[in-house]
């Protein structure tokens, strides 16, 4: 069983397509732009039911009515809508493993992050959802999580298999409305996961979905959507690259989560898209919203990210915390070095009575980099004992880097408790000396000095991806002191 | 081992160190003693090649070749320990990760397979014991809430895992209370070996009833202007540092 598994996974992750996954969606890329006809030309593609479509022209023409968010402390060009492909399936041999075909500076990431067949190997106690550009590519472990009632899939099998699941929980963490980019992928959303956990199941491995983006021109709408039924447990990371290009792309994504009474639902994210090069020619923009509510009484959504990729980050993973003694966690790592920006934090919302809330985000800038915290603690009116603790602290390496705060607290409760701690903080020529004189040299050194700083984060990580993600942090830091 | 010939450093265009010279042999403990800004810790640290001491003057030769081509990990991990008389915090970053990072950088230096988490643990024991540390300070992070004695034990212990062929100690025993004193003098002693040598830095005579050192050199103003047996440093505990000064400012 397990080689079988093994097996898979070694096709999804580094096979040619040899074996035919996709002959049938072979070179299917639609022409570029954004109108109601291509719209429906995926819904089409997808054979999607009429409801589905008819919340996709919805959400376009809500998206027409907004525009782009201003207030976030980032630099974005002009994005022009109608230069974009929407839909791009994957064709043969472009696979994350023809690495001949890839960018000597790409392959040499990939074999520092271990991201290779041997490594791959090593996750075969994870599940892995493998979306490339427009589609899922292959969900491994399905049978045997389906064994214990589980579902998980791509979200484009969800909608074939489990509609009413589907109907009854998309949009409601996120509703269409949203914001301008949540607007744009309920429009043009491709692929993405879907997970339902049933009640009292908790879930025997961790799921992953793999994000890759791959065509030229293209940009990736997928959206997660996680379930958790009463008193169950899962734990799920995502993890995300692209090749190099100097265009820049377009990623906004969506991901929902429901938690229900006394569930516990886990999220990690290690965010690696290409983040451009040092002078900040192209990279993926990262729009993405986020969002788990944490509906049943003492329930918990917990979030962990490392984010060390993208031109451009926007993301605020957020909980509501709706049902009473229900639990919100937030931990994050952001790093941007060179041009990099990113602008990143979370929400808490507590509604029910005593809920609580921990975000520990930790920011590392490098480079000429711009990096933002920013995040909302709101105590709603009814929401009685309601605690909050935030850390927000700031590493600064060189001079020509920044970082900021922006913390908003809004309490209509009196009961209230919400503490906010903030440091900054610099490497210092002593400490990389002290390294040095002991043998270890300043890249290593940073990396040390970096993963130590973010260990808090870090640990919160499952096991298998905590190894990978210190090295992504020592990778991504790479040429920022010298 | 080390040959050290007419070395100039300055800091900031200003020189600090002008015209050391210095032979150490393997085997032997050379003190190197002065008052206060002679200039005693810009050597150690031009030593072992901290980047803001501009060498301007003069050549370092260490077993065979020349030392200032070298970078700092470099010098280090060709066996070269610099005791800090200031041991820098590293938060976040625990002793044994670092510890075990360096020692691996060693031995991957030496040709030699990096030592597993395992058995890291095992030989962290056998130097700990060595040493006389306290298990506890290891597994905090790098002298982060250490006391002064604790960071300078620490010094000791990292010392004893890295095995260096020359140590350079830097006012290892200043803020030390007797008994620290003893236990940093007993790590020293052991790991004294007839092919590696110890220059230790130092103010006081004190710590010299503890190191019996081969050679004691006095650096004033940048010079070595007195190189004799143990009997100098027994000379400047009683008659302190003035007559040295004179003697330096009559001649010059």
């Amino acid at each position: 069983m397990k080689n079988k598994q093994d097996e898979i996974l070694r096709e999804v992750t580094q096979s040619d397509y040899k074996y035919g996954f996709y002959t049938d969606i072979e070179t299917d890329t639609i022409p570029k732009g954004l109108n109601e006809d291509v719209i429906r030309l995926i819904s089409a593609k997808k054979e999607e039911p009429e409801w589905l479509l008819e919340y996709r022209l919805k959400a376009f023409a809500q998206w027409q009515k907004m525009s782009m968010p201003k207030w976030a402390h980032l630099k974005i060009p002009e994005i022009n809508y109608q230069d974009i492909i929407y839909y791009a399936a994957p064709k043969q041999k472009v696979s994350l493993e023809s690495l001949d075909d890839v960018d000597p500076e790409l392959r040499e990431t990939f074999d520092k992050l271990g991201i290779s067949l041997d490594e791959q190997k090593r996750l075969s106690g994870v599940a892995v959802d493998a979306v490339m550009d427009s589609i899922s590519v292959k969900t491994t472990f399905s049978e045997t999580l389906a064994e214990r009632g589980i579902i998980f899939c791509s979200f484009s099998e969800a909608v074939q298999n489990h509609p009413d699941l589907v109907r009854k929980y998309m949009g409601s963490v996120v509703p269409y409305t949203d914001n301008y980019f949540a607007a744009l992928n309920s429009a043009v959303f491709s692929d993405g996961s879907f997970c339902y956990i049933p009640k009292g199941v908790r879930c025997p491995m961790e799921l992953s979905t793999y994000f890759r983006i791959n065509a030229a021109n293209t940009g990736q709408f997928e959206r997660t959507l996680l379930v958790a039924d009463d008193e169950s447990y899962v734990s799920y990371l995502e993890g995300c690259t692209a090749p190099m290009r100097d265009e820049n792309q377009l990623h906004a994504a969506i991901v929902e989560i429901v938690a229900m009474e006394k569930a516990e639902v886990k999220y990690s994210t290690v965010q690696n898209w290409y983040p451009g090069n040092k002078e900040g020619k192209g990279g993926i923009f990262n729009f993405v919203t986020k969002r788990g509510i944490c509906k049943g009484d003492n329930s918990k959504i917990s979030w962990t990210q490392v984010e060390t990729g993208s031109a451009v980050t926007w993301k605020y993973p957020s909980c509501i915390l709706k049902g009473h003694n229900s639990i919100g966690e937030f931990y994050s790592v952001a790093v941007t070095n060179n041009m990099q920006q990113a602008d990143t934090g979370t929400k808490m919302l507590h509604i029910g009575r005593n809920t609580r809330s921990t975000i520990i985000s930790k920011g590392i800038s490098a480079g000429k980099s711009q990096n933002s915290y920013r995040g909302l603690v709101k105590v709603l009116k009814n929401a009685e004992n309601a605690r909050n603790f935030s850390q927000c602290d700031s590493l600064l390496l060189g001079d020509k880097c920044g970082a900021h705060t922006f913390p908003y607290i809004e309490t209509d409760n009196s009961s209230a408790i919400v503490e906010h701690e903030a440091t900054t903080s610099k490497i210092s020529e002593d400490q990389i000396f002290y390294c040095n004189q002991r043998g270890i040299d300043t890249e290593k050194a940073i990396g040390l000095i970096v993963n130590g700083y973010a260990k808090e984060v870090l640990n919160k990580l499952p096991m298998e991806f905590a190894v990978e993600a210190q090295k992504l942090l020592q990778i991504s830091l790479e040429g920022s002191v010298g | 081992m080390l040959s050290i010939k007419e070395l100039k450093v300055a800091i900031g265009g200003k020189e600090i160190l002008e015209g050391i010279n210095l032979e150490v042999k393997a085997g032997e403990v050379h003190a190197i003693m002065g008052p206060n800004g002679s200039g005693k810790s810009t050597l150690a640290a031009a030593l072992a090649g901290r980047d803001i001491f501009e060498v301007t003057h003069g050549s370092v030769n260490y077993m065979g070749e020349d030392l200032l081509e070298m970078a700092p990990e470099e010098r280090a991990k060709k066996g070269i320990f610099l005791g800090f008389q200031y041991p820098v915090e590293i938060p976040g970053v625990s002793m044994v990760n670092f510890m075990k990072t360096a020692v691996n950088e060693h031995r991957t230096y030496q040709g030699l397979d990096p030592l597993s988490a395992g058995d890291f643990l095992k030989y962290m024991r056998e130097k700990k014991e060595m040493v006389d540390i306290d298990s506890k300070l290891t597994n905090r992070s790098v002298n982060e809430g250490f006391s002064g004695g604790e960071k300078k034990k620490n010094e000791i212990f990292q010392m004893a895992l890295l095995e260096p062929k020359l140590a350079i100690l830097d006012e290892t025993d200043s803020g030390l209370d007797i008994d620290a004193l003893k236990i940093v003098a007993k790590g020293v002693n052991t790991l004294k070996r007839k092919d590696n040598a110890t220059i230790v830095i130092t103010h006081y005579q004190r710590l010299l009833d503890y190191i019996v050192p081969d050679f004691v050199h006095v650096l004033y103003q940048g010079r070595i202007v007195k190189s004799s047996g143990r009997e100098l440093a027994l000379e400047l505990e009683e008659k302190g540092y003035e007559w040295i000064k004179a003697e330096a400012n009559g001649r010059g």
